[in-house]
């Protein structure tokens, strides 16, 4: 059979400070009817800008330099706009990663699904509307008749993901590009997407890239997986073969990501008097309470992990420990004595003693000031020192943090990498010799192993320093790795708590249950055992028939 | 809807404080002007008694807040006072001074309606006009269609109003006898032949406000043409055009219509070059006039006219602004 999309030795770039640089250099990629292709790397490895380049596409500031795109016999690179725009929608379609960023919040979500299709004069609006419903219910959104004629910020993210993908679908393209379709996903939502993806690919039998960075979603998706290393190709090979046996060391490095574990400590002496402690914890925005009678302890040099589901109240409980929010009801102690309810309240001793990490290092940091600054200004406000004494305290955290002084003293927080920011947000919050911190999903906005040696770091630390960690996450491979105790919340309540080993092993509470089971298994079959076992294999098959 | 009434009754509200403030400063100011009706009108040569005798009569004689609550109160019952200019005239040559004649709203109303007409007109030709340029500027952007349409607008809007106004008349009145070039309106004239007189004005007018408008339109596009929902429909294969109609103009509203109310409110309050120019008997004039002549009860229903037409276009473009953002139209 031959290719429906042959891409050779393509070469793109990018232009930033008036010069042109390399993004992707010389990738070959091939992709027969109804073959799922995956695309894996780590942020900046080019695998957003190859998808796009697939459909004959760059962003603003990009360009293809050489190679060739050649999809069912026309190649993209050379064609003009319109022969471009002809394919595109048609039988070229796009799933973006973030669905509510992407469906025009102006329009109602079916308006948008008919477009393409009477655009390009493929069906007329009410044949494409009814089958946009179809479609829907195909995908098993609820309320497939109606959910359409809604406009996007009434819908959630994962039913607006499955709209996305029937979008996609709207005029039965040979071609879909998802990059990214579940990263801004919860798992259990995530589920439901995939389990969509791959029953509409199957079914239509549509050729497909999918790009991720996650390889255990990959594995569920894909029939081969290509691994980009910043533009350049590391290897390709079939899904099983290449996880059951990667080539190249650096895709065994991604494989061996998820085997950092924290060896577990002795149990709490019951009796002892927490460090922080939540009792009984109501606390609402406006009316609406977002946590209901919140209780848990945090015990010295330990790491509780807050899991939960966006929406939860994990961020929340964080504020009402800080202070940020204060309580509706109930109240937090530290080390025994209650603290006043709201930060304006507390003395700068209490301050002190608890301090934040960051999701997003790079809108925590100032962007106009150094590192030597950043981390300068909680080790004069809270310690007093300055001059000569500050100057060594901040290199000697640079160095706790691993960043070498004289070389990151004074650079700007866009001088650093992700993770590089991300540990600068650590050592501004051990600059005042805390007790307590908080991270707030402090690894989710980095690759999986820049994320390990931050988890590395913060765990040194607390071996070194003694310190307690709150770890709020949703994901819950870091709770195994990193956590003491796990508490479970669910709709602002604590569903489940308890020491890690006792969590991570039956029986479990339902909701801990549906968290632990939807977390994506390397194993390829994981996705298809699962939903057998959910009994949702049959996903979709009521509106088989239309086409 | 419940949400978007409360914001819009709150809106109301906050532009009726603002109208009571602004009312305050318009008092205060015009009373600090130097000089007043009665030494105006009698000149440099007029004894104290009789400049007296005028200033009570009109009630000049009275305290600063007495006559505030007097011609708050007067003005809130749609009262706006007695033009001295008017009534005075009317005493002089005997006529009966309790006929009504010389009201300020009296005064004003041919005026602002003769002003409001201008204004119609312009924002008739100017807006589509503007909004036009802008979608082409946009979706042309960096090319010499774009630089053009820039540098003509931002030229026109840089040149002074009178001007843009004769080099209008010599083009369009003295070289090509097209249209007149006197707009000097009355009474009784046919809606046709009033709209052949107000067209000159109207295009000058339509030159100095059409490069804000349009130049908000297209950046307010620009912006949003990096969204991540331009891009989805642009995979999607839909033409530049519509691209840019459908998708990124109905999100780009707010500060487009923003832009429109005030140089909206411009129109109203800010073409005494112009009518001047044209001897249009616009509102403007007559605030000029009255400013010269110290006529402070017409000076002052001006002020508030004007304030007026600023706060209600202001809270209009905000209540259209709401209204176009489909998460406060829509809500969950």
């Amino acid at each position: 059979m031959s290719n429906l999309l042959t891409i050779n030795d393509i070469y793109i770039e990018g232009r930033s400070d008036e010069v042109w640089s390399p993004i992707i250099n010389g990738v070959n990629l091939s992709l027969k009817r109804g073959e799922v292709l995956g695309l894996i790397g780590e942020s900046g490895a080019g695998k957003s800008t190859l998808g796009l380049a697939a459909m004959g596409y760059t962003r603003d500031g990009c360009r293809i330099s050489s190679g060739s795109v050649n999809f069912d016999g026309i190649d993209l690179v050379s064609a003009s706009a319109d022969v471009k725009r002809g394919l595109l929608g048609k039988r070229i379609a796009y799933v973006a990663q973030s669905a509510a960023a992407s469906f025009n919040p102006a329009h109602k979500i079916i308006d948008q699904h008919t477009e393409a299709p009477t655009q390009h004069g493929v069906m007329v609006r009410a044949e494409s509307s009814e089958d946009a419903m179809q479609l829907y219910e195909r995908l098993r959104l609820p309320n497939p008749h109606e959910i359409g004629f809604r406009y996007p910020h009434q819908v959630s993210g994962g039913q607006l993901q499955r709209a996305m993908t029937a979008m996609a679908m709207a005029c039965r393209p040979d071609l879909i590009i998802f990059d990214e379709p579940t990263t801004a996903l919860d798992v259990t939502t995530q589920i439901e997407v995939l389990a969509a993806i791959r029953k509409i690919v199957e079914d239509f039998d549509t050729a497909a890239i999918y790009i991720t960075h996650d390889l255990a979603v990959v594995a569920q998706m894909a029939d081969r997986v290509k691994v980009l290393l910043r533009g350049d190709e590391i290897e390709t090979a079939d899904t099983r073969q290449m996880l059951a046996n990667p080539q190249e060391d650096y895709t065994k490095s991604l494989w061996a990501v998820r085997s950092f574990e924290r060896p577990a400590k002795p149990a709490v002496h019951t009796g002892a008097t927490p460090v922080v402690s939540v009792r009984g914890v109501t606390a609402a925005y406006g009316k609406v309470d977002v946590l209901s009678d919140v209780s848990f302890d945090m015990h010295a040099g330990r790491t509780v992990a807050v899991v939960g589901e966006s929406g939860s109240g994990k961020s929340t409980a964080a504020r009402c420990i800080t202070g940020l929010l204060a309580p509706r009801q109930g109240h937090v102690e530290f080390d025994g004595a209650q603290l006043p309810a709201s930060y304006k309240q507390r003395d700068k001793m209490q301050l002190r003693q608890a301090q934040m990490i960051y999701q997003m290092a790079d809108t925590a940091l100032n962007p106009r000031k150094t590192i030597a600054e950043i981390i300068g200004r909680p080790v004069q406000f809270y310690m007093g020192l300055t001059g000569r004494a500050k100057t060594k305290r901040v290199d000697e955290l640079l160095t706790q943090i691993e960043l070498e002084p004289s070389q990151y003293r004074d650079r700007l927080p866009s001088e650093l990498s992700g993770g590089q920011k991300q540990r600068v947000g650590i050592a501004r919050a051990l600059a005042a010799e805390p007790k307590f911190i908080i991270c707030d999903e402090v690894t989710s906005a980095l690759d999986q192993l820049v994320a390990e040696g931050i988890l590395r770091l913060l765990a040194d630390l607390q071996d070194t320093l003694g310190l307690t960690y709150m770890f709020i996450t949703h994901d819950l491979a870091t709770v195994k790795s990193i956590a003491d105790e796990v508490v479970v919340m669910k709709d602002g309540r604590v569903v489940e708590q308890g020491p890690k080993a006792e969590m991570f092993q039956p029986p479990h509470h339902p909701y801990t249950d549906l968290l632990l089971s939807s977390v994506p298994e390397m194993d390829p079959d994981w996705l298809t055992n699962l939903l057998e076992e959910r009994g949702m294999e049959n996903i979709g098959d009521a509106a088989v028939g239309k086409m | 809807m419940g949400s978007v009434s409360k914001i819009i009754l709150q809106r109301l509200g906050l532009g009726l404080v603002t109208l009571f403030v602004v009312s305050i400063v318009i008092f205060t100011a015009v009373n600090l002007l130097p000089g007043d009706f009665a030494q105006s009108i009698l000149g440099q040569g007029a004894t104290k008694d009789a400049v007296e005798a005028i200033r009570k009569d009109l009630g000049l004689d009275q305290p600063f807040f007495a006559r505030y609550l007097d011609w708050l109160s007067g003005a809130v019952r749609g009262d706006l006072g007695t033009s001295f200019a008017a009534a005075n005239f009317s005493s002089f040559v005997g006529s009966d001074a309790g006929s009504g004649l010389g009201t300020v709203a009296q005064t004003i109303a041919p005026r602002f309606e003769n002003t409001m007409f201008l204004a119609g007109v312009t924002a008739m030709i100017a807006v589509p006009l503007a909004v036009f340029l802008g979608v082409l500027a946009a979706l042309y952007r960096e090319t010499i269609f774009d630089r053009a349409a820039n540098i003509f607008t931002l030229s026109s809007i840089s040149s002074p109003e009178f001007f843009l106004a004769y080099v209008l008349i010599l083009v369009l009145a003295v070289l090509n006898p097209i249209l007149p070039s006197l707009s000097n309106i009355f009474d009784g004239m046919s809606f046709s032949e009033r709209l052949e007189r107000t067209l000159l004005p109207a295009l000058t007018l339509t030159l100095i406000v059409t490069a804000h408008m349009m130049r908000m339109t297209r950046a307010a596009i620009i912006n949003l043409l990096a969204s991540p929902y331009i891009e989805m429909a642009r995979l999607k294969g839909i033409s530049p055009m519509r691209v840019i109609v459908k998708h990124a103009l109905p999100n780009a509203l707010a500060p487009i219509i923003n832009v429109i109310a005030l140089n909206l409110a411009y129109l109203i309050t800010g073409v005494v070059v112009v009518e001047t120019v044209f001897v249009y008997p616009g509102i403007g004039q007559l605030f000029v006039d009255s400013v010269k002549l110290r006529d402070i009860p017409v000076v002052q229903a001006c002020c508030l006219i004007f304030a007026g037409a600023y706060i209600l276009l202001n809270l209009a473009a905000d209540i259209m602004s709401i209204l176009s953002n489909p998460r406060l139209r829509h809500p969950k």
